[in-house]
């Protein structure tokens, strides 16, 4: 495998086959936890673990698992690594925990996840996987920031906690709530595709 | 017969066009039929009114403007149609509402409420409404701040919280007055039915003088120019239905006459359910409409959170509009 | 039929591939899950005393120290000297002189999401729930978690009036919720709009963990003074 086909899976999940701007996979925690940038990060770090080892382990074991039982073997090496993540997580930091608390256990049915196993990692090689995961949660990492910024930008008036504007910030409430998260995702939805054509176009 | 065959046939979703009466002559008089509820506004509520109309018009008319060429379409603003909808966003925010959000809220109503869904004629859901509902979903507390009308002075002073700075939170001054659904709600006081039709009371710089909606609803109506099943559907279900709770128990529930002129009710009836692009097709269909859009107006009031739901009806109904248009639509005879 | 026997076969054999992947992968898996919670256990379990040892300095204005409580047999609070698990703790507070500063009492109860796990001060001095902490709580990120955060909502703990009734043996009036913006009076607990049910749960969880615990701590607050002979 050439450095160049390596570097192209990359791109291609960070960009050209973006989860979210383009797949439009895994919604439940793009919608949810992108309130902040803070927990869109810390949440876009753990699916991306998530989806780097288990793309690891699948693309090792993918001649070893039948094809019959392949979605309940993927599950179940989805679920452990979700698991470890949590203790994970609980062990760095309690606080971070807490905040996230919910979201953790459910990146096991993000389909993003599920999806790379059964479409990319289960047909290819092991250091192809790594780049494709690699690839696909910096993707998403990229996407759940790129929410969570704007969204705590204009729902609070500030980005990681940090105050952007002066105390009297009028703070757009509807940002922080799920309609928020809809209307921010519409909106970068809108500007990726209007990139993407003003691309294809030139 | 080649006659009969000569004649195009014409095919067009709504508005319909017939006998020369273009969009624009009907966009045209509606305009006329809202000016005096504006004039009035001004009247009641003085330079801050006035200001915060302006700027809801002219921020619809730029982003129309500016998303038509940006779309490389002709510029649709000499249809007067985002007047309307500027004019009416306008209608239905305090006096006192900071500019800034006045403007957000017509780019909101411009951008989201019509452009996302292909322009005039397109939108799924009344532009305006869009843009207060986008509104009162992100500054529930400017949106909720109202100064009473008939203060002295009102025409030569204009509050500072118009001047906020942009993403700033305005600083309330002077005093600030409850609107009378709100006054029910909260604090369980009626306002009587005649200071309501006059517009003597606080609100949205719009919503207050019942009679003066009326007479531009009727001045459409007798030019043909609204459906006026609409109006009288949405007003006759409100009556029959808040009249029914108020025999069942007059201490809870307000009398169908305050039910009526209170709020943004007559100038949603009036001007806003009537959007043909947001509305059915067929009469019955505009009766169901209405009727659905009554209930659900005296269902938030009554029971709901919020203190007026005529907003949420309309924009309710809009969405249900289509739907009613699919389930009346007559069957062609030998199909099943 | 000529092919009968070779799909039997063939089923046969890939069945038993498939419980050993299966098997297989669920021993793997069932080990790294292992590994990790044994690894990561200790520091779990420290880190969350630590939160909680906080938590009690938290809700307890002026606390220097503390001690945990526990009810013994008799019904009686004694002081926990060996480490022990299963049994309700309150803990302690006091100040550099020694004196009392309130006691703190877990609680929990059905959130929005999940259990919550709350920490609260109760002072005997003043009848009052003078801080409260949130220990555990998946509430929703940036609506139900406000209960944590909300200024206004964090106001109502600093001095809520939990006095008891004449016989000593109830309150005189129960810790309820109430909307945000109605609290009338020292005892209720001012709502969050936008987390609504989050607030009320904890106002609900406060009102029955007080009902069980403060007539009891106030029976007994001569239990929590110190010794005092090792007084100066």
């Amino acid at each position: 495998m050439s450095a160049t086909t390596s570097t192209d899976e990359f791109i291609k999940g960070l960009w050209r086959e973006n989860p979210v701007f383009v797949q439009v996979l895994g919604m439940c925690p793009v919608l949810a936890v992108s309130n902040t940038a803070e927990n869109a990060l810390a949440m876009g770090l753990a699916t991306a673990f998530v989806l780097i080892m288990s793309n690891l382990l699948v693309s090792a074991l993918r001649s070893f698992i039948p094809k019959q039982v392949r979605i309940a073997c993927y599950i179940l090496i989805i679920a452990t690594f979700v698991t470890i993540t949590d203790y994970a997580i609980q062990a760095i930091s309690v606080e971070l925990h807490k905040s996230l608390g919910a979201f953790i256990s459910l990146i096991v049915v993000n389909c993003l996840i599920l999806s790379r196993a059964e479409a990319f990692a289960s047909k290819n090689t092991l250091g192809k996987s790594l780049m494709d995961a690699l690839g696909m949660g910096a993707g998403f990492l990229f996407a759940l920031f790129c929410l969570g910024a704007v969204r705590e930008i204009l729902g609070n008036g500030t980005l990681f906690g940090l105050a952007l504007f002066p105390d009297n910030f009028e703070s757009w409430i509807v940002m922080i709530l799920p309609a928020g998260g809809f209307f921010t995702l519409a909106a970068w939805l809108l500007i990726f595709n209007a990139i993407n054509e003003r691309r294809g176009t030139s | 017969m080649p006659n009969a065959l000569s004649k195009t046939l014409r095919i067009s979703t709504s508005p319909h066009v017939v006998r020369g009466l273009g969009t624009e002559v009907i966009m045209r008089n509606v305009v006329y039929a809202m000016i005096p509820v504006a004039a009035f506004a001004v009247y009641a509520f003085g330079l801050n009114a006035l200001v915060v109309l302006a700027i809801s018009v002219l921020s619809c008319v730029i982003t129309e403007h500016y998303l038509c060429r940006w779309s490389n379409k002709e510029s649709t603003v000499s249809d007067w149609s985002a007047v309307i909808t500027g004019l009416l966003l306008g209608l239905t925010l305090p006096p006192s509402f900071p500019l800034w959000m006045a403007f957000a809220g017509g780019v909101i109503a411009i951008a989201l409420g019509k452009f996302t869904f292909g322009g005039l004629g397109y939108n799924v859901f009344n532009p305006a409404l869009v843009g207060r509902a986008v509104l009162q979903a992100a500054f529930p507390v400017a949106m909720t701040t109202w100064s009473p009308a008939f203060i002295e002075g009102r025409f030569s002073h204009v509050s500072s919280s118009l001047f906020t700075l942009p993403f700033m939170s305005p600083t309330v001054d002077g005093i600030t007055g409850a609107t009378p659904l709100a006054a029910l709600k909260f604090e369980q006081v009626s306002t009587g039915t005649t200071d309501l039709a006059l517009g003597l009371i606080s609100g949205s710089t719009g919503e207050t003088c019942g009679v003066l909606i009326i007479l531009g609803g009727l001045y459409l109506i007798i030019r043909k120019m609204m459906n006026w099943r609409i109006p009288v559907a949405i007003l006759g279900t409100v009556y029959i239905l808040s009249g029914l709770f108020h025999l069942i128990n007059p201490v809870v529930y307000p009398t169908p006459m305050f039910m009526l002129f209170s709020g943004g009710l007559m100038l949603g009836a009036m001007f806003m359910a009537t959007d043909m692009v947001g509305s059915p097709i067929t009469n019955l269909g505009v009766l169901i409409y209405g009727v659905v859009i009554g209930v659900l107006v005296v269902v938030i009031r009554l029971w709901g959170g919020l203190p007026e739901g005529v907003m949420f009806a309309i924009l309710i109904g809009n969405a249900l509009s289509n739907h009613i248009d699919h389930l009346i639509r007559p069957k062609a005879y030998g199909t099943a | 039929m000529t092919e009968s026997p070779a799909i039997s076969t063939n089923a046969s054999t890939s069945s038993t591939k498939m419980l050993v992947a299966m098997v297989g992968i669920g021993i793997l898996c069932a080990l790294l899950i292992v590994v990790t919670f044994q690894g990561t256990l200790p520091r779990i379990e420290r880190l969350r005393a630590e939160a909680l040892a906080q938590a009690v300095f938290k809700v307890l204005p002026g606390t220097s120290q503390t001690r945990t409580f526990f009810i013994d047999n008799s019904g009686q609070f004694t002081e926990m000297v060996a480490e022990e698990t299963a049994v309700t703790k309150v803990y302690a507070g006091y100040d550099q002189q020694g004196q009392l500063t309130g006691v703190a009492v877990e609680a929990s109860g059905q959130g929005y999401a999940d259990i919550l796990r709350i920490l609260y001060g109760y002072q005997p001095q003043s009848q009052s729930i003078v801080g409260f902490h949130v220990l555990e709580s998946k509430e929703t990120p940036g609506l139900g978690d406000k209960i944590e955060k909300d200024a206004n909502f964090l106001a109502n703990f600093e001095q809520l009036d939990v006095s008891l009734a004449e016989d000593l043996k109830q309150l005189q009036n129960q810790v309820v919720p109430v909307k945000q913006g109605e609290k009338q009076h020292p005892w209720e607990v001012d709502g969050i709009t936008g987390a609504t049910i989050s607030s009320r749960a904890i106002g609900d969880i406060l009102g029955a963990s007080t009902m069980e615990w403060v007539p009891l701590i106030y029976q007994q607050r001569g239990n929590f003074e110190l010794n005092r002979d090792s007084q100066p």
